[in-house]
């Protein structure tokens, strides 16, 4: 996982492995630092005391300006003189270690923080251009939601775990191992304390954590349980309201709320233990050493300056102990998030460029000749079957059929945001697996069903068809779309800023403006899949016939769910679970087609009477 | 332009004050509690400090040689010192292992309170958060995003939860630890002390200039993080719009300037936090050094100098102790600034005014001679009443008809932008009444004003004769029923789903309003029929199945007056005649007013109001309409944009 991490500092290797060097470096001035001062404490005890030197120290004589080592046992006795040269000795000592630590420290800090969001900013990066080769398929697969929240928050997770490995992880077990040398160097006879110690504590964390997540999953599937009660509830709170139910839509609540909180007090429970048993073996170590120690100094074998010493080390040793632990769980919280990061950038897009890169789409002419298709590319689970349909550039086409009958699926086929299962699809004479992708999607336009604008003006809205459409071109494309006026009706016009997913204007006013937006491409062929359901019948006449104006020889398809909308149409297709039942035109149909009947009275129930015929 | 990013910016709170008192008001019930983890909180303390000093006189015990050191003071133990080293250090061991044990004690204690009122008191202001969110009109829920809602549930609870259950507590030991260590000093030597609160002043200040620079940064950050976020949000949900137009390389290069410019920021931004841990860590060393330096100088000058060693000696113990409470201070600052503006966001939804119903008349079940008497009944029988108090006392019985005037009502949902201008319209009982005209005419404004999701002037829209701002909302509501046009399925049964419509209704009532519906059809083929377990706003339906649904919701309430907002436009025709049927069956008796998209729906109405920019232009039975070859003519027949 680590290495899967490390692969996307790139670019950041210099600042990620600085990082290391100067954690390590600030490391090694933490452990020498309790040293120091124990060779000050010492010294002050045996000029108390009136004890003559044994131990081995180096010093700078401030009288003499010189360095003076002397060795064990000398028994130099300590004179004022010696005292203090040794406290300002190892006072600048200290002085200029723990300056040099923090200058460390402070610049590891800050190349990390460097280092962690050029990371971040890399596999950020990766992840949207990956989603961005992703076919339709392979987003259905993720769902949008849920690559949102891969590239959000799991991001931020894998930043956390990286900058954590590059300033933490080893700074941890290098404090556990300098601070054990140091023990041993320091006093060999007290320090085998820690051998029992640290694989103690690493012990008894390890069994609590063990036991403590289960109960913490547990506790956040009660919670994301009562998340998506409020979630549903304000998704619905219009019926909430009208069936005056708020009393039962609290009582619902607070049973979520109080299993949380139940859930809570048992996993935190157990938790609170964590501090007093840690503590417990911290503190019984301290008191060994105090034991062992105390008694060696009534011996007078050590000073008191050297118990201390061990008692710093033992905080150390123990401290870090406690952050590998910390660090293990976090890594195993973040490793979620990387391998959920992960699936998406090892996601091949499953459709790719054709071999001819240069080929151009010739005209406006579709063939489907014995495609079938399926979502899960299952033979036995078809939505489309057996569909042969021929389409001449220029004409406009008709679909028609019920929900789920395979409709949308038919039109996605032609720009190839699907693939076919068996058969093939054809435009303009050639194979769509042949062209790149881009020439083929610069040809066909396609209105979906699901419309999104994005935020921004409306003029940058409709410049995604052509980003060097001129001022005319936008407006013949909106007036064909019937966009026009009502673009115009706003204060600000063509300027008017739409917010995010163009909530500032009405849902038959954003179709229209896709059906501009798509109509600046220039396409050949131009695919509205039920792109006016939300417009009125005269201005969805309208726009058909702006549509014919624009240009005649675009070859227009329309799934529509109205007959209105389709019996203009050269051809109408009626599609019957992922069948074609008949193909023909409004008057053929109406004569030999039961469902295409069965629709068309179903619509004009009243027409009848006072309506075209 | 309200948008989500809207609480982005700056993460200090403006009234942190007034915050945190409101916060800490919730912990009132658990006063007694509290107080026993403030005298756990001071014994912890006290315990620490205690264990620390010992320390000193312990290892001076052990080295002294005659009674010229002051050692605990303790003329018993002292003489222990000198006598016997072995016994001296076992008791005074012995007395360390005490102190912690007992420390220990006292931890575990104020931890398992602070777990069940943290816990308590969370659960508490989440209950009183969405309680009163079910009491707030629907114009806040229109003016503000769910997911910005939702983060108060998440997110800012979250933070109060932190507060309450580590943030007071640390707090308060670590200020605690910080007083006592200091007294500690003070009483041992007032002049080393003195050069102690010095350099922690330099410190601090060091600290704050950091501070300040790095919470700036984080503003900037935050702001980053929203642009990315929002960009990055966007374009996946459009991406399949992004594969039509080829937008891909562009979206990736625009994505990469705003990664960029997070980047940069990000970096600076954490890199005054990540500064902050090797400062603090290293304090105590520059702290060891400036004692032992000028503490050497004293001992050499002093007649006593074996007692300065151990004063010396105590004072290096106490500055680890009292640097860590100010490092956890420093961690916690930031989290108190967070947990506070939480607060903030979750207390200003508590304060926004919920729905006013100052309305008294009331919805009874009623009881209805020949002669026409209304008296009220205890029980359901199927008619009812509306109960009118007055001010003498005595109390009228209207039986409720579905009588619906609008005498001439404007409205807007913002004051200078009127949606309605002059509508008057009536709805006698039984009546079906239709609104037809384009998207944004107003049709579903007028449905909105009779259940009062929005409120007008007095007297303006009467039910029955009675002004509808005199009826209590819950009553008026309960005597309609809705068909939205979204429908929303709840997580639950099928059953469950129908039953929403009237809790009490019998499995018989739901299913045969369910029959009513149209719907058993279907729900019998479901897996598990009427049991099927519906998630996600019913995502395993279809959604003519769904608004099906919702017809047998509505079915079961059996409501007086229904108001259907149709909403077939994606849905085939064939559903839809399925749908209608369902809901021409539910219609029978009932006075309904129908929002129209297609306007088979609407023929057989006996009125149809034809409504443009807010007005009704054309009103009148379809054949009078008809007659009239205007606008309704023009949309009916689908030609006015050929002739």
């Amino acid at each position: 996982m680590i290495r899967k991490l490390l692969r996307h500092a790139k670019g950041y290797e210099g600042k990620s492995i600085a990082t290391l060097c100067l954690v390590l470096f600030e490391t090694a001035l933490e452990v020498v630092l309790p040293m120091f001062m124990s060779y000050i404490l010492n010294t002050m005890q045996l000029f108390a005391n009136g004890t003559p030197l044994k131990e081995a120290l180096i010093y700078l004589d401030l009288q003499t300006g010189q360095i003076v080592s002397l060795a064990e046992n000398s028994l130099t006795p300590v004179t004022q003189q010696l005292l203090l040269s040794v406290v300002v000795t190892y006072g600048v000592l200290m002085i200029i270690s723990a300056a040099l630590s923090l200058s460390a420290g402070a610049l590891a800090g800050r190349l990390c923080a460097q280092a962690g969001a050029g990371f971040s900013r890399n596999v950020r990066y990766a992840l949207f251009k990956k989603i961005q080769s992703f076919s339709f398929s392979n987003v259905d697969k993720f769902s949008t939601a849920s690559l949102v929240t891969r590239s959000t928050t799991d991001v931020n997770n894998a930043q956390q775990s990286f900058m954590m490995i590059i300033r933490t992880v080893i700074r941890a077990p290098a404090m556990l191992i300098f601070s054990c040398i140091m023990a041993f160097i320091r006093h060999p006879d007290m320090a085998w304390v820690f051998l029992v110690a640290v694989p103690l504590l690493g012990l008894v964390m390890g069994i609590l954590a063990a036991k403590v997540h289960p109960l913490f999953l547990s506790m956040l599937k009660k919670y994301d349980k009562m998340n998506a009660d409020v979630q549903e509830n304000l998704v619905g709170i219009r019926v909430v309201k009208s069936f005056v139910r708020e009393d039962y839509e609290e009582e619902k609540y607070r049973r979520s709320t109080e299993e949380v909180r139940k859930s809570q007090l048992k996993a935190e429970r157990l938790l609170i233990l964590m501090n007093p048993l840690v503590n417990c073996i911290v503190y019984g170590t301290i008191v060994t050493l105090l034991i062992i120690g105390g008694a060696e100094i009534a011996d007078g074998r050590i000073e008191s300056g050297t118990l201390t010493a061990m008692m710093s080390y033992c905080t150390q040793i123990l401290v870090s102990v406690m952050m590998i632990c910390f660090i293990a769980v976090q890594l195993v919280m973040s490793r979620a998030s990387i391998d959920r990061i992960y699936e998406v950038l090892e996601t091949e897009p499953d459709i790719r460029d054709g071999e001819q890169k240069d080929l151009q789409v010739k005209d406006g002419s579709i063939k489907f000749d014995h495609v079938n298709f399926s979502y899960s590319n299952n033979a036995e689970n078809l939505t489309l079957t057996d569909i042969n349909l021929d389409i001449a550039s220029g004409e406009t086409v008709g679909i028609i059929g019920g929900t789920g009958d395979g409709k949308s699926s038919l039109a996605q086929l032609i720009p190839r945001f699907y693939d076919v299962l068996d058969g093939s699809v054809t435009v303009g004479g050639v194979d769509v697996r042949e062209y790149s992708l881009f020439n083929l999607r610069e040809s066909v336009a396609m209105v979906l069903q699901k419309n999104v604008l994005f935020s921004g003006t409306i003029r940058e809205n409709l410049l995604w068809g052509n980003k060097d459409a001129t001022q005319q071109e936008i407006e013949a494309a909106a007036k064909a779309a019937c966009a026009h006026d009502f673009i115009m009706s706003f204060p600000d016009k063509y300027e008017t800023d739409l917010g995010q997913g163009g909530v500032n204007v009405s849902g038959g006013q954003k179709q229209r403006l896709c059906i501009a937006r798509a109509l600046l491409k220039k396409p050949k062929i131009m695919i509205l899949d039920d792109s006016t359901s939300a417009v009125d019948t005269a201005t969805d006449a309208q726009i058909r016939y702006g549509l014919k104006q624009l240009d005649k020889d675009m070859t227009t398809i329309i799934i529509a769910q109205r007959i209105s909308s389709v019996e203009h149409c050269d051809k109408i297709v009626v599609l019957n679970d992922g069948k074609i039942d008949a193909v023909g035109t409004h008057e053929q149909l109406l004569k030999t087609n039961q469902i295409y009947q069965e629709v068309y009275h179903s619509q004009q129930k009243g027409t009848a009477e006072g309506g075209e015929n | 332009m309200p948008g989500p990013n809207k609480n982005m910016g700056t993460p200090r709170p403006t009234n942190l004050k007034h915050n945190v008192g409101r916060l800490i008001g919730y912990l009132k019930p658990y006063r007694g509690r509290m107080v026993v983890v403030f005298v756990c909180i001071l014994l912890q303390c006290a315990c620490n400090i205690l264990a620390t000093s010992m320390l000193t006189p312990l290892l001076n015990g052990l080295s002294a040689k005659d009674a010229t050191v002051t050692l605990t003071g303790i003329a018993a133990l002292d003489n222990l010192a000198l006598t016997d080293k072995t016994a001296y250090l076992f008791t005074m061991v012995g007395m360390i292992a005490g102190i912690y044990l007992l420390s220990l004690s006292a931890n575990y204690i104020l931890n398992r309170i602070m777990v069940g009122v943290s816990t308590g008191t969370i659960k508490r202001l989440r209950t009183d958060l969405f309680e009163h969110m079910q009491r707030l009109p629907i114009k806040v829920f229109d003016n503000t995003t769910h997911g910005e809602l939702m983060t108060r549930y998440t997110n800012d609870v979250d933070m109060m939860n932190e507060f309450i259950a580590r943030c007071i507590p640390q707090m308060v030991n670590s200020l605690v630890t910080i007083l006592g260590v200091f007294t500690a000093m003070f009483i041992l030597n007032w002049a080393l002390a003195l050069i102690m609160v010095g350099m922690l002043a330099i410190m601090l200040v060091i600290v704050k200039v950091i501070g300040g620079k790095s919470k700036n940064n984080f503003v900037a950050q935050q702001n980053a993080v929203g642009k990315l976020n929002g960009y990055l949000e966007e374009l996946t949900e459009g991406q399949k719009v992004v594969k039509a137009f080829n937008h891909e390389e562009i979206a990736v290069a625009e994505f990469d300037e705003i990664n960029k410019h997070w980047q940069l920021v990000s970096g600076k931004a954490n890199s005054y936090a990540n500064m902050m841990g090797p400062i603090l860590n290293n304090l105590s060393h520059f702290f060891y050094a400036g004692i032992s330096i000028v503490g050497a100088i004293m001992a050499v000058n002093a007649e006593n100098p074996l007692s300065y060693v151990g004063i010396i000696a105590a004072f290096l113990l106490y500055i680890r102790n009292v640097t860590m409470p100010i490092q956890q201070i420093s961690q916690q600052i930031n989290l108190l600034f967070m947990a506070v503006a939480g607060a903030e966001r979750v207390f200003s939804l508590m304060d926004t005014p919920v729905e006013v119903d100052d309305g008294y008349v009331t919805l009874v079940n009623a009881v209805i001679d020949e002669k026409g008497n209304v008296t009220e009944s205890a029980t359901r029988t199927g008619r009812w009443a509306w109960k009118h108090p007055h001010h003498d006392g005595t109390v009228t019985y209207t039986e409720l008809k579905g009588d619906v005037r609008f005498e001439d009502v404007t409205f807007g949902y913002e004051p200078d932008k009127t949606v309605l201008h002059d509508i008057t319209l009536y709805a006698k009982p039984g009546q079906k009444i239709a609104f037809v005209g384009s998207t944004g005419a107003g049709k579903t404004t007028i449905t909105n004003l009779i259940n009062r999701f929005y409120d007008v002037p007095d007297g303006k829209i009467r039910y029955d004769g009675i002004n509808i701002n005199k009826i209590k909302k819950a009553d008026l509501r309960r005597s309609l029923g809705m068909v939205l046009q979204d429908t929303h399925l709840f997580t639950g049964t099928v059953m469950d789903n129908i039953r929403y419509g009237r809790l009490d209704a019998t499995d018989e009532e739901c299913i045969a309003a369910a029959k009513t519906a149209n719907a058993h059809q279907f729900i019998m083929h479901l897996p598990e029929g009427y049991q099927t377990m519906l998630t996600r706003d019913g995502e395993n339906l279809s959604q003519g199945q769904r608004q099906l649904l919702s017809i047998a919701r509505a079915a079961v309430a059996d409501p007086p007056v229904l108001i259907l907002d149709e909403a077939t436009s994606s849905i085939d025709t064939r559903t839809e005649w399925l749908i209608e049927k369902g809901m021409d069956a539910l219609m029978e008796g009932r006075t309904t007013f129908v929002i129209a998209h297609r306007l088979s729906t609407v023929r057989n109405s006996n009125a149809i109001m034809v409504l443009e920019h807010g007005r009704i232009i054309e009103r009148g039975d379809h054949d009078d309409l008809i007659a009239q070859k205007g606008k309704y003519y023009q949309l009916y027949t689908g030609m006015f944009e050929l002739s």
